[in-house]
């Protein structure tokens, strides 16, 4: 079952990834995206196979969206819930993957709020490895659902330009994003006030604008990102009146991008304060093909992955 | 005891001595030094042959732990991890628990050395009371009872004032105010240095120019001030250059840097492995080769470790869940030697000179970093030709968060003589 190539045993982040491994994943999403369609959601690929969801961070469209993905595949899984669980009586993240673990798993979906805990995890754990966000660091089925949303749509994936617009600093999926944008060949427009896009992101393959108009202007895709009002608690910017003023995306702005450009966005969207809400629920915007897309990139993933080293080490 | 060490190079910066020599130690005392001795009623040869005798190392800036943290490290474990990697002599930092804030912490440190009959253990006393950064201590009584120098280490004094009060007022006591360069307000929760890697990496970031304004803003106070003031691991490549010309404009301080800062730099931090977390973060390679030089041109007067033990379980967690800092008492002899005065970046007398001259003399220490007829007989004879591997397995610390584990180069210790007595001989 294994597929030709893609020889990954955990997906910690885009960084790890090749041009071929992601182009595999999502030939292999797209293969899953019908599956969904069907009136039996189901195929037995991951049969027998028990995927545990370990999220430290609330997180209801991930953790839901692995869910589905691993039930469609067939796959067993359990939602480990870390605000009823041992962590709560202290216990550490390796006591409590090894107590996970001792339950013979074969791949675990953490989401934690410290960037590098997935990797940390992959020193002692057995299992695959799949890192669902980790802190300010990667989020790689985000950005893999992302790129499968603008390949539907534009048909490619490379000479395409994209405008990342917010707080980069504190993203995520900004981060994985432009790692994988940067590996197919396509161009990275990084917006946002200077406190929260530093320019050393530069030498990461984006450019850098602190005006929404210049960053926006001529590109193929805006991706809104979520702007926190803690942020403006830590002076990044004064104000989200102000915020919204300056790089908030409405139509009038959207207009400079290309004509047949579209609008992302993670969510959880704050209406009228990065995205205007009628540009959210116009034509132009793909946020819930986004969603959906995840769905079939997470299978696709899973399936990849199967976790395999705990078979080899049976 | 009485013992003849025969036919070692002594290498003494304090009175630019290169020579081979035979050394007679006696009560605990240097006897005699001369060209050629004969053992008479001596007791030991210890032969030297192809050996050098240093005046006994001096780490300037460590953590012992006890009171309070006895599961990290305890006195005793310190100076047997001292004495195991060439150090006769330590300076600990206060923040303990309860704090060195008063005599009787103090005393209390001194007393528990002393029975251990090591390394001499020098406490380094807080410049507030309770580490507060508010009200400072009773520092003539501090001093009165051994005291070195006072410094609220790790959690930088952030009030001008504060410190302005701090360099006036132990200036009659002639004892270094030691600082540990951080706003804390410019460094906030960050974990590594900010720059390329702390973005790419996803992690909260600690400029260089945390510490650079206090290095800055002390330099001024000091500037009119004139007390004495000692910088201690400095991580940037700007922090060496403001040292470098207040020192050229004659103003006196003095700064230490580490064996980490040295030797890495940042890029080590991309793994998320926690043995590199420390404070200052490692900082980029050009910070380093900033410190190396200042380390060469006499910018920077020692090589301090900031030995600072945790548990095995507290460093294996998250990064972000870590606490800050390595341990560096049995590997900074071996990796200086090996990858600074081999690599001819350092020569050897000056490695002595970074290692006990000048700690001696930043800490009024009047006795130590020096190898005289009638002084106490505290060496440290090194090995220059053995091979080293850093085992955290063999080492005496209770922890084992030393960054070079695994390392590997030629230079080890022999022998460390503390008071006249062999307290560490290898092989034995």
């Amino acid at each position: 079952m294994s597929t030709p190539g893609f020889n990954q045993r955990h997906l910690l982040g885009i960084e790890h990834l090749s041009a071929g491994d992601i182009d595999t994943i999502l030939d292999t999403a797209d293969s899953f995206v019908e599956v969904s369609t069907r009136n039996i959601k189901k195929v037995p690929a991951l049969k027998g196979r028990t995927v545990v969801n370990l999220f430290f961070e609330n997180s209801t469209r991930t953790r839901s969206s692995f869910e589905i993905a691993a039930k469609r595949l067939s796959a067993d899984l359990i939602n480990f819930n870390s605000s009823v669980s041992s962590l709560k009586k202290g216990e550490s993240l390796k006591d409590t993957v090894l107590t996970l673990e001792a339950m013979n798993p074969h791949i675990i979906v953490i989401r934690h709020r410290a960037a590098g805990a997935p990797k940390y995890l992959t020193t002692f754990a057995r299992s695959s490895i799949i890192n669902a966000g980790d802190g300010f660091h990667e989020h790689p089925t985000q950005a893999l659902l992302d790129a499968q949303t603008m390949r539907q749509r534009f048909g490619k994936l490379r000479g395409l330009k994209i405008a990342i617009v917010g707080d980069i600093l504190h993203s995520r999926v900004a981060r994985s994003n432009l790692i994988l944008h940067h590996k197919m060949g396509n161009t990275v427009h990084l917006v946002g006030p200077p406190s929260l896009v530093p320019k050393e992101f530069e030498s990461m393959g984006a450019k850098v604008y602190h005006d929404l108009k210049a960053g926006v202007e001529g590109t193929d895709v805006v991706m809104m990102l979520r702007v926190q009002e803690e942020r403006g608690a830590g002076n990044y910017f004064p104000s989200i009146r102000e915020y919204r003023r300056l790089f908030e995306i409405n139509a009038a702005v959207f207009a400079t991008a290309a004509p047949d450009a579209i609008v992302m966005h993670p969510g959880p969207l704050n209406r009228d304060v990065e995205i205007e809400t009628s540009l959210a629920d116009s034509e132009r915007s793909v946020i819930l093909q986004q969603v959906n897309n995840g769905i079939a990139v997470r299978m696709a993933v899973l399936y990849l992955l199967k976790g395999e080293p705990n078979e080899v080490l049976n | 005891m009485k013992f003849l060490i025969k036919n070692g190079r002594l290498v003494d910066p304090s009175s630019g001595i290169d020579n081979t020599v035979d050394i007679m130690v006696a009560d605990g005392r240097i006897e005699d030094i001369h060209p050629r001795l004969e053992p008479g009623n001596a007791e030991r040869v210890i032969d030297a042959a192809g050996l050098v005798v240093c005046p006994g190392f001096i780490d300037m800036h460590v953590h012992l732990r006890e009171p309070g943290d006895e599961n990290k490290e305890t006195i005793r474990s310190g100076v047997e991890a001292a004495v195991h990697g060439g150090f006769t002599s330590v300076a600990c930092m206060p923040n303990t628990n309860p704090v060195n804030d008063n005599r009787s912490v103090t005393e209390y440190i001194i007393a528990r050395a002393k029975k251990c009959r090591l390394a001499h253990v020098f406490p380094v006393a807080a410049i507030s009371r309770g580490l507060q950064g508010e009200n400072i201590t009773e520092m003539a009584d501090l001093a009165a009872g051994g005291a070195v120098g006072f410094s609220d280490d790790g959690r930088c004094v952030m009030s001008a004032d504060l410190i302005r009060k701090a360099l006036e007022y132990c200036r009659m006591l002639d004892l270094p105010i030691i600082e540990h360069p951080e706003d804390h307000s410019i460094s906030g929760e960050g974990l590594v240095n900010e720059g390329l890697i702390s973005y790419k990496y996803g992690m909260r970031g600690i400029l260089n120019a945390a510490e650079e304004v206090i290095v800055a803003r002390d330099i001024i106070l000091q500037d009119r001030i004139r007390s004495r003031l000692h910088l201690t691991h400095l991580s940037t490549a700007r922090s060496v250059a403001n040292i470098k010309d207040a020192k050229a404009r004659g103003i006196p301080v003095t700064a230490d840097a580490t064996p980490h800062h040295l030797l890495l730099n940042e890029e080590k931090i991309t793994t998320y492995n926690t043995v590199f977390k420390v404070k200052p973060p490692l900082r980029t390679e050009s910070d380093r080769q900033a410190l190396v030089e200042g380390l060469a041109d006499g910018t920077i007067d020692c090589i301090a470790s900031d030995h600072a033990p945790h548990t095995r379980d507290e460093k294996d967690k998250e990064f972000e869940y870590a606490p800050f800092g390595v341990i560096g008492l049995e590997s900074t002899v071996s990796v200086v030697y090996d990858r600074l005065v081999r690599t001819k970046m350092i020569s050897l007398m000056r490695m002595v000179e970074l290692l006990s001259t000048n700690p001696a003399v930043i800490l009024n220490l009047k006795d130590r970093g020096k190898v005289k007829k009638g002084l106490p007989a505290d060496l440290t004879i090194l090995d220059l030709n053995q091979r080293f591997t850093i085992d955290t397995g063999k080492f005496r610390s209770k922890a084992n968060n030393c960054p070079f584990r695994n390392w590997e180069g030629m230079g080890r210790v022999a022998f460390t003589i503390v008071d006249g007595r062999v307290v560490y001989e290898s092989g034995a």
